[in-house]
């Protein structure tokens, strides 16, 4: 079932070997871990030359403090013409959560760029408009973080 | 809360010169037709929309943070909580996300009625899409008539899980309990007086020239566009693109089903109003096919380790009582790894992201929801139209907010 996603893992990696720093295949998903720097190009490149058109959702993951890298962000990708799936990780380290966009390669990445912004703090460098969307403009801190409260640092108001 | 919208012309720029100055209309959150606590910048110049910007949040709970804060089988009852018209859908999604992981078989039985209950809470979801988008652009008389077949529905799903609105009918491994006696009757009755339901909305709405006018051309989205925005759903058949997950990635055994996938050409509210009336008839032919297979057989999977054990075993077996124990008071430990599991639900593609680190609670569990990638495409659909017909396109686009939100 994944030799034909691992076709696709072959052909990016001929195309530019740097792009794919390791490779993993569990349950029957194929997740490619992409430096954070060849974002936008593998991105290009999945869509224009490997078919995959549609960029089901954009994840923030926080594995915790104490862990480096600390957070990871997760491109599910689709294709409405084959129909095979593949998951792009990034791994971020705490002190430069900065990974470039892809609004300019999938207009949807707008909202789920904004939604790991607002969750996790990481920020997604050229966003057209990259602010809160889910939490208020002034909250205080990103909540999906781990080491963020369940029950928030006080009694949030709004005001 | 700020305002996105820039260059707001002042209140008496607007009242001297009302032709010659644009205004800026805050939308929501608190109007009927936003089909919850949707709030809408609308730049307005006249009446036509120049531009639209959507503020969401308002109905933000924090699920994603609860999951991580609660056992697996706990966070079944959350997922009822988000698209609340499509509660089933998304306890099977979050279920066969933990399943996966687990890598548990579920058996025939469950498998079938699953599907059969899916497509049942697919027709009550489009029940209530027919009627509020109808009641948004005027016409309340459908709205009857759909909340009618709905309740009938929502009754069957009631005798089987006890729940109306917030079924947990599924759980990780199989289903809560069996179909009750009788339930099978209740689907044939409601499967009876059915297609003469549809007969009715069409006679009311399909074929109805006010509606055609109010519809047609209006909030077009091509196909190219509709997949860089990433619809899935009603919406993208409605641009013309052949996808459904049943069909394209299938899982609860959907290949085995015999329908067909309604695509319309013209990306507009009609096209997507015309997938929706059609698809109800789909859904209708999968019911039938699925009480069919209706066999009796185990609902659930063979893993004792997961699975609440049956109520008469725990008074004659000591295993049964002792796993029972450890599965409510201590959870199951489910094997580190992440999967990403989509579903076809009523509105679109319902992506789930589950990540297990071995614990009995998820490290991170995240929906991706189809009303929320769906909705961020509305201003493409909405600049260049008129107010009245932004409502219009708010419900072709089916929108629920608790899933939007989360």
């Amino acid at each position: 079932m994944t030799e034909k996603l691992h076709g696709y893992v072959e052909r990016l990696k001929q195309h530019n070997g740097e792009w794919v720093s390791d490779v993993k295949d569990a349950h029957g998903e194929v997740t490619v871990f992409v430096p954070a720097a060849a974002v936008g190009d593998v991105c290009h490149f999945m869509r224009d030359d490997q078919q995959f058109d549609l960029l089901a959702d954009i994840c923030g993951v926080d594995n915790g403090p104490e862990e480096d890298p600390r957070f990871e962000i997760n491109y599910h990708l689709f294709s409405t013409i084959h129909h095979d799936r593949l998951r792009l990780k990034v791994l971020l380290s705490e002190d430069s959560p900065v990974v470039p966009t892809v609004t300019h390669i999938w207009r949807t990445a707008d909202w789920h760029e904004r939604e790991t912004y607002d969750l996790f703090g990481v920020k997604f460098e050229g966003h057209p408009d990259l602010r809160r969307i889910l939490l208020p403009s002034d909250f205080d801190g990103h909540a999906l973080r781990k080491d963020y409260p369940l029950r928030g640092y006080e009694p949030y108001s709004m005001n | 809360m700020s305002t996105a919208v820039e260059n707001i012309p002042s209140q008496f720029d607007v009242l001297d010169n009302p032709l010659e100055s644009q205004m800026t209309l805050s939308m929501g959150p608190q109007h009927p037709s936003t089909h919850g606590v949707l709030r809408l910048d609308l730049r307005l110049d006249g009446e036509m929309v120049l531009k639209a910007i959507p503020d969401i949040g308002y109905l933000h709970t924090g699920m994603e943070k609860l999951f991580e804060y609660k056992k697996y089988q706990q966070g079944i009852v959350i997922t009822d909580r988000m698209d609340y018209l499509n509660p089933l859908g998304n306890n099977l999604a979050y279920v066969m996300a933990a399943e996966k992981l687990l890598g548990i078989e579920i058996p025939e039985r469950a498998q079938v009625i699953r599907v059969l209950m899916c497509e049942l809470q697919r027709i009550a979801s489009h029940m209530v899409w027919f009627g509020t988008s109808c009641l948004d652009m005027g016409a309340m008389t459908p709205f009857w008539f759909t909340f009618k077949e709905r309740e009938k529905i929502l009754n069957i799903i009631e005798s089987a899980s006890g729940g109306r609105m917030t079924p947990s009918y599924f759980r990780i491994g199989g289903l809560m309990m069996d179909l009750p006696a009788g339930f099978e009757n209740r689907v044939k009755q409601f499967l009876e007086g059915f297609p003469d339901a549809l007969e009715t909305f069409d006679t009311l709405i399909t074929g109805n020239t006010i509606w055609h006018s109010r519809t047609q051309g209006i909030g077009v989205i091509d196909r190219v566009d509709a997949i860089a925005w990433g619809l899935t759903g009603p919406c993208l058949r409605g641009s013309g693109v052949d996808l459904d997950l049943r069909r394209d990635n299938p899982y609860s055994g959907y290949e085995t089903y015999d329908f067909e996938v309604p695509v319309e050409p013209d990306g507009d509210v009609w096209s997507r109003f015309m997938v929706r009336m059609r698809e109800l008839r789909e859904s209708q032919k999968i019911v039938r096919q699925a009480l069919e297979r209706l066999k009796p057989g185990p609902i659930k999977a063979d893993a004792p380790k997961v699975v609440l054990p049956d109520r008469d075993d725990m008074r004659k077996h000591m295993d049964s009582l002792i796993h029972h124990f450890l599965i409510v008071a201590e959870g199951f430990n489910v094997p580190a790894g992440e999967v990403y599991l989509p579903i076809e639900a009523s509105k679109g593609e319902l992506g789930v992201y589950m990540r297990s680190n071995g614990g009995p609670k998820p490290d991170r569990v995240h929906f991706r929801g189809p009303s929320f990638v769906n909705l961020s495409a509305l201003p493409v659909m909405s600049e260049g139209e008129m107010i009245a017909d932004v409502v219009a396109i708010i419900g072709s686009l089916d929108i629920v907010l608790g899933e939007i939100d989360r």
